[in-house]
């Protein structure tokens, strides 16, 4: 019955900061330029992401997990220990903050898959892979339980509460990333839960959005056959699934990737050189069902960078702007001016094209 | 002789005072329902179809023709048909034959279906002053593509294109074969595929030496007669397509009697003049999958595999995994044509109690290739009882890529779905070989007005579009999340994949 869903839509407001240098930033920077937007969100429901947080556990893979009662843990709790060595598990530190009175169990655990067990056996499985489809399972399948969180060196804190509340409630200022985004949000029809917050994560893919996919029925047909599991009924997971696919699954590298996303129109692909014009016919052929349709601006994070994307007919705001080697994406330019006053260069992306922000290496 | 106890269906009628005894009734009618008295026009009622074609070209609008009140005893279990089929068939011992698709009173589901539209939480898109996209690729697309750096260090992609068929609106025109249909409304059909950027389909009657010229808007069909088929015919187009079955007549073969086959048809079919066309039930090379197969290899093979082979079958109750089977056996394209699709003859019982309606084909195979992660190997045509853009639009978000006109296409030329097809007297030009009738068919005048019909459906269609927020058909295609039924029972809902109006 996957077609009998009920889809959460909401508006945003989102920004990210990345350091190409690799410098480490606290929370405090984001939180500040988030706050700036505040009535683009309505308090149900605010996130950040991060990288670059557990230099300590770097080459683990970090679940950050909420729980609404204890049984829900107790039974993920019993899946991680049979596929998984567990370096370090520890409830997630939290401050209580005004405006955040219940919250779910929150835990986060510092993992590796284990290499001969259990499901392992099943499939020969990559490392990511396995940990996707973990994430499938104990979202899909354990009532109570939701992984929000599971790169490596990065981790997403997300709940219902303004931003402001939700970066005291998970102590924000207390971590350090090279790559900071956040996002606040306006959603128009659920009752806020903490798992609906933004961003979404899967692996060190992190997604915050803004807009609403039009074509989000086609989307998540389309990941169904290649067994994703939209256990969110949200545009976000779609963006986030849609970029594991192309990306690790299909190997396409990030700008091919957004060309399938916010695919440019046949008229202009018509008039590109041969080489060119082939390939894109050829992705909008192929990748068609995976054409995010209507507007949304997002912010794609990953270990390596961060992208920035609008729709093809740029139906939700986003600029950019540089200073020294720091790239700000975000819905509005005040909120970049918030934490950077006078950047050495503000524009507006054109519809459809990425704005594309990589560490040095 | 006998007077037939089988009542007229219709009654034609001429005003005396209007009529100007001009006889352009007489000339008209390909029925001979009039004849001249010396004096009046006479009418042989008995014989009207209904085509209105004698209506149409009365200068004086002095004829009607009216449903004849003369019906028999009101019975709710015996209606009119029960009792006047069971009259004509004691007179004739035969099969009743008819034309055209079925038009029985099956629940049709498009019109339980409704479309979404966008307000406020994201915006509807202007077509007038945005782009608004229907191109569509017919053909097997790879699941993912890989690219690999050039000597100049550009990206360039690796993967082979498997061939396609391009078509600017995700429209086709269903296959009518030149014996079926006039040449003069081939003609028609290829002049306004051309300009429209789209193609037709030869059907199983071969390629006439005038249709060549528009080869690169053309699909030819190889079926069961395997009527001029050959190497040059097989390579003429930009596609081949298999038939297996039409949605009129599942597990039926066809018939074209000997009497309608002058030379013209004869070196088209290259069969001898005044021989019956017979197209047997099965192709008696495939009596099975792997049979079919082979025969997908064989065209492959014959065409240096750079034509996408289509199957076209009929909506049977198994559709789901037929097609998912003819998926597997190679095809590139399969064309699902529902109980409803139109025929130039087919036994009534046949029409109208085999096979299923396409909206629930359409939806079973779009799922069940799917979920075998097979969706990308071909594309999926709709076809049989598209009447509107709007069931074009519910049927390409249930999961089609492309629509197939026939029937609204021959209404483009005059047809009213008459539902005579089979006696070749079509007054229209459209279905007959009658030289005098066919020439009333001027293949550059209809086509402009079919060309007019299909441009009225791409509007529409980008308007259905905009309300829906997207700007590409390919964000329509198979997108059930935009479509809710009303007054749907909730096994069909689950069929069909879509929620409940409300929901």
């Amino acid at each position: 019955m996957s077609y009998d869903f009920q889809k959460d839509i909401s508006g945003c407001g989102l920004v990210g900061i990345i350091n190409k240098d690799g410098k480490r930033i606290d929370g405090s920077y984001i939180k500040k330029s988030l706050c700036l937007m505040n009535d683009r969100g309505n308090g149900l429901g605010a996130g950040y992401a991060a990288y670059g947080i557990y230099p300590k556990y770097k080459d683990l893979y970090a679940f950050h997990i909420m729980y609404d009662e204890p049984s829900a843990k107790t039974i993920a709790e019993e899946y991680l220990k049979i596929n998984y060595h567990i370096e370090k598990k520890e409830e997630m530190p939290t401050a209580p903050v005004e405006g955040i009175t219940i919250h779910p169990i929150l835990w986060r655990y510092f993992v590796k898959p284990l290499a001969q067990k259990a499901e392992r056996e099943m499939a020969d499985l990559s490392d990511d892979d396995f940990v996707v489809r973990t994430v499938m399972k104990i979202n899909s399948e354990i009532d109570g339980a939701y992984i929000f969180s599971s790169g490596k060196n990065m981790g997403a804190f997300k709940g219902v509460g303004m931003p402001s509340a939700i970066a005291g409630f998970f102590r924000l200022e207390e971590y350090e990333g090279y790559i900071w985004t956040g996002h606040t949000r306006f959603p128009t029809n659920t009752p806020g839960w903490w798992g609906g917050a933004h961003p979404f994560t899967l692996l060190d893919w992190s997604i915050v959005h803004n807009g609403e996919i039009s074509s989000y029925g086609i989307n998540k047909r389309y990941l169904e056959m290649y067994g994703y599991k939209l256990t969110l009924l949200t545009d976000t997971e779609v963006v986030a699934y849609l970029f594991d696919l192309l990306v690790r699954r299909h190997g396409l590298d990030i700008p091919t990737a957004c060309t399938a996303l916010a695919a440019p129109f046949w008229k202009n692909i018509d008039d590109m050189d041969g080489d060119k014009r082939d390939a894109m016919t050829a992705i909008r052929m192929v990748y068609g069902s995976a054409l995010m349709n209507g507007p949304f601006s997002i912010l794609f994070g990953h270990s390596k960078g961060l992208v920035g994307l609008n729709d093809r007919i740029k139906l939700r705001p986003l600029v950019a702007a540089i200073k020294g080697k720091t790239v700000y994406m975000a819905s509005e330019e005040s909120s970049i001016r918030e934490i950077c006053p006078s950047p050495d260069k503000v524009w507006a992306p054109r519809a459809g094209e990425p704005v594309i922000a990589e560490l040095e290496a | 002789m006998f007077k037939s106890l089988a009542t007229p269906e219709f009654l034609a009628k001429i005003d005396t005072e209007k009529c100007i005894r001009c006889k352009r009734c007489i000339q008209n009618c390909g029925w001979g329902v009039y004849s001249w008295g010396g004096n009046n026009v006479l009418i042989d009622t008995f014989k009207c179809v209904k085509c209105l074609r004698c209506y149409h070209y009365c200068p004086e609008e002095a004829i009607t023709i009216e449903d004849n009140p003369v019906r028999y005893r009101n019975n709710a279990n015996w209606g009119f048909y029960n009792i006047r089929n069971i009259k004509k068939q004691a007179e004739t011992g035969g099969i009743l034959l008819t034309g055209m698709g079925s038009d029985m009173p099956y629940p049709v589901l498009f019109d339980s279906l409704l479309i979404d539209a966008c307000q406020v939480t994201n915006p509807s898109i202007d077509p007038l002053r945005e782009p608004m996209e229907l191109r569509t690729y017919l053909g097997k697309k790879p699941a993912r593509l890989e690219f690999e750096k050039g000597p100049d260090g550009k990206s360039k992609l690796k993967t082979k294109m498997p061939p396609q068929i391009k078509l600017d609106l995700p429209f086709i025109f269903a296959p009518m074969s030149y014996g079926s249909i006039s040449l003069n409304a081939q003609k028609t059909l290829a002049i306004a595929a051309k300009e429209l950027g789209i193609v037709m389909n030869t059907g199983e009657g071969g390629l006439h030496e005038e249709i060549y010229p528009y080869r690169s808007n053309i699909i030819v069909q190889v079926a069961s007669g395997r009527f001029g088929v050959n190497p040059d015919y097989l390579n003429a187009g930009v596609a081949v397509e298999i038939k297996i079955g039409q949605g009129a007549k599942p597990g039926i073969g066809g018939h074209l009697p000997g009497e309608k086959i002058p030379l013209d048809i004869a070196k088209t079919r290259m069969i001898p003049v005044g021989t019956d066309a017979l197209s047997p039930a099965p192709q008696h090379d495939i009596y099975s999958i792997e049979d079919l197969r082979q025969l997908i290899y064989a065209i492959k093979e014959a065409t240096n595999y750079t034509k996408p082979v289509s199957v076209k079958i009929a909506a049977v109750h198994n559709v789901a995994a037929i097609a998912s089977g003819i998926v597997r056996a190679g095809a590139d394209i399969v064309y699902i044509d529902g109980f409803r699709g139109g025929t130039g003859a087919a036994p009534s019982t046949i029409r109208d109690h085999l096979g299923i309606p396409i909206e629930h084909a359409i939806a079973a195979v779009d799922e069940r290739l799917r979920q075998e992660g097979i969706r990308n190997e071909a594309s999926i045509i709709a076809a049989g009882g598209i009447r509107s853009s709007a069931d074009a639009a519910k049927a390409i978000a249930l999961g089609a890529d492309a629509c197939a006109i026939g029937t609204a296409a021959l209404i483009t030329m005059g047809c009213t779905v008459c539902g005579k097809c089979y006696t070749g007297n079509c007054s229209w030009g459209i279905t007959t070989q009658r030289p005098e009738l066919t020439v009333r068919l001027d293949p550059e005048i209809f086509a402009e007005r079919l060309i007019n019909l299909i441009h009225a459906w791409t509007h529409e269609l980008k308007e259905i579009l905009g309300a829906l927020g997207i700007n590409a058909v390919e964000s329509l295609r198979g997108s059930r999340e935009r479509l809710r039924g009303v007054g749907m029972d909730a096994q069909t809902l689950d069929i069909l994949g879509i929620k409940p109006a409300g929901r």
